[in-house]
């Protein structure tokens, strides 16, 4: 044992058991991020859904708002749209 | 049967092809007649580390474009009975390697009677990678104890359970943890996460420890796998995970701690 170990070690000891903490709290998050993902068809289907709306009512693009919402064991596909107002 | 398995990491640079040349040219050792085939499209590798560079003359892209026929591209290796290299292109990109023909060559290698068909992956989770990966039996996943080594590992682990032929078709590609450039000295001393703490956050089951080797870039100078250098540790290592991947109970060695030599004044002041 050196005469300056016990400052040293005091300093740097234990960077393994922060790294560990670390990836269990950032491995935990984007597990629970990838469960909540948005399916990749939703820009899609939402473009889809301004297009049939547009042969019939003038809307823009922020008018239409799709969105899915998890809940525990099934979810929700909720569809807004704001029509534009009637004279 | 044969089965194909990918080495795979996410990251760049953690040992995936030195681990692929090993655990190939072990398979072959033990008897078993086995393919090696280099994913990295326009960054060929697996050659070099096999010292084969010479000896390429037709690639994987040139058997699936119907260039070459795979037995022309295949490169026997001279150390190893039953052991064979298929070389990556050196010129075309990524988008060369299709589905279909990635599969109608492991399907030929099949026919041809191998029974181990190692797909050595590229760093990355790009095209190269996935296609690593996607006809995957079982999946070994190179780690280094360091924290986006084993971050890009769980990604890597998600892709193979969601993404790969075998997720789509409802099986799931058997997982081997494989740890490399380890130093039981460093995880003594607390700045190393231990293997315990990798299969801990992974849950992954084990398959091996390389311990951090000097051999390990004397052989890639010379171009031998360094599982031919049996005096080696690593060597040693690479070997115990062939045959505990061939099924048989092998404990873990070279995870003792050793002394380190030390000077007057560091004995003093360290």
């Amino acid at each position: 044992m050196g005469l300056f170990s016990f400052f040293k070690q005091e300093k740097k000891k234990n960077t393994a058991n922060l790294a560990k903490e670390r990836l269990q709290i950032l491995i935990a998050h984007e597990h629970a991020d990838k469960s909540k993902q948005t399916p990749d068809y939703l820009p899609k289907l939402r473009d889809e859904i301004l297009t049939v709306i547009r042969k019939y009512v003038h809307v823009s693009e922020d008018d239409v708002n799709v969105k899915i919402e998890n809940a525990e064991d099934y979810d929700v596909l909720e569809l807004n749209i704001t029509l534009p107002e009637s004279k | 049967m044969s089965k194909v398995i990918v080495v795979t990491s996410g990251k760049g640079g953690v040992g995936k092809t030195t681990s692929s040349a090993a655990f190939a040219s072990g398979l072959a050792s033990q008897g078993h007649k086995t393919a090696v085939i280099d994913f990295d499209v326009g960054l060929r590798n697996l050659d070099l580390i096999m010292g084969v560079e010479r000896r390429v003359v037709y690639d994987f892209v040139n058997v699936i474009n119907g260039e070459a026929t795979l037995k022309q591209a295949l490169i026997k290796d001279k150390r190893v009975d039953n052991l064979y290299i298929l070389p990556a292109s050196q010129t075309r990109d990524k988008d060369a390697l299709t589905k279909e023909g990635v599969e109608s060559v492991i399907e030929e290698l099949k026919k041809e009677g191998f029974e181990y068909i190692v797909c050595d992956s590229p760093a990355g989770i790009e095209k190269g990678a996935f296609m690593a990966l996607y006809f995957a039996d079982e999946a070994i996943v190179v780690t280094n104890p360091e924290v986006s080594s084993v971050r890009d590992s769980d990604r890597i682990l998600g892709i193979l359970q969601s993404r790969s032929k075998a997720a789509e078709e409802g099986r799931t590609v058997k997982e081997h943890l494989l740890i490399t450039r380890y130093s039981p000295n460093r995880v003594e001393g607390g700045d190393m996460l231990s293997k315990d703490d990798i299969v801990e956050i992974l849950s992954v089951p084990l398959i091996g420890v390389i311990p951090e080797s000097e051999s390990v870039l004397q052989a890639s100078n010379s171009g031998n796998p360094v599982i031919l250098d049996d005096e080696s540790e690593a060597g040693k290592a690479y070997m115990d995970v062939v045959r505990r991947f061939l099924g048989e109970d092998v404990p873990l060695r070279f995870m003792q701690v050793t002394e380190e030599k030390k000077g007057f004044f560091s004995k003093l002041f360290g």
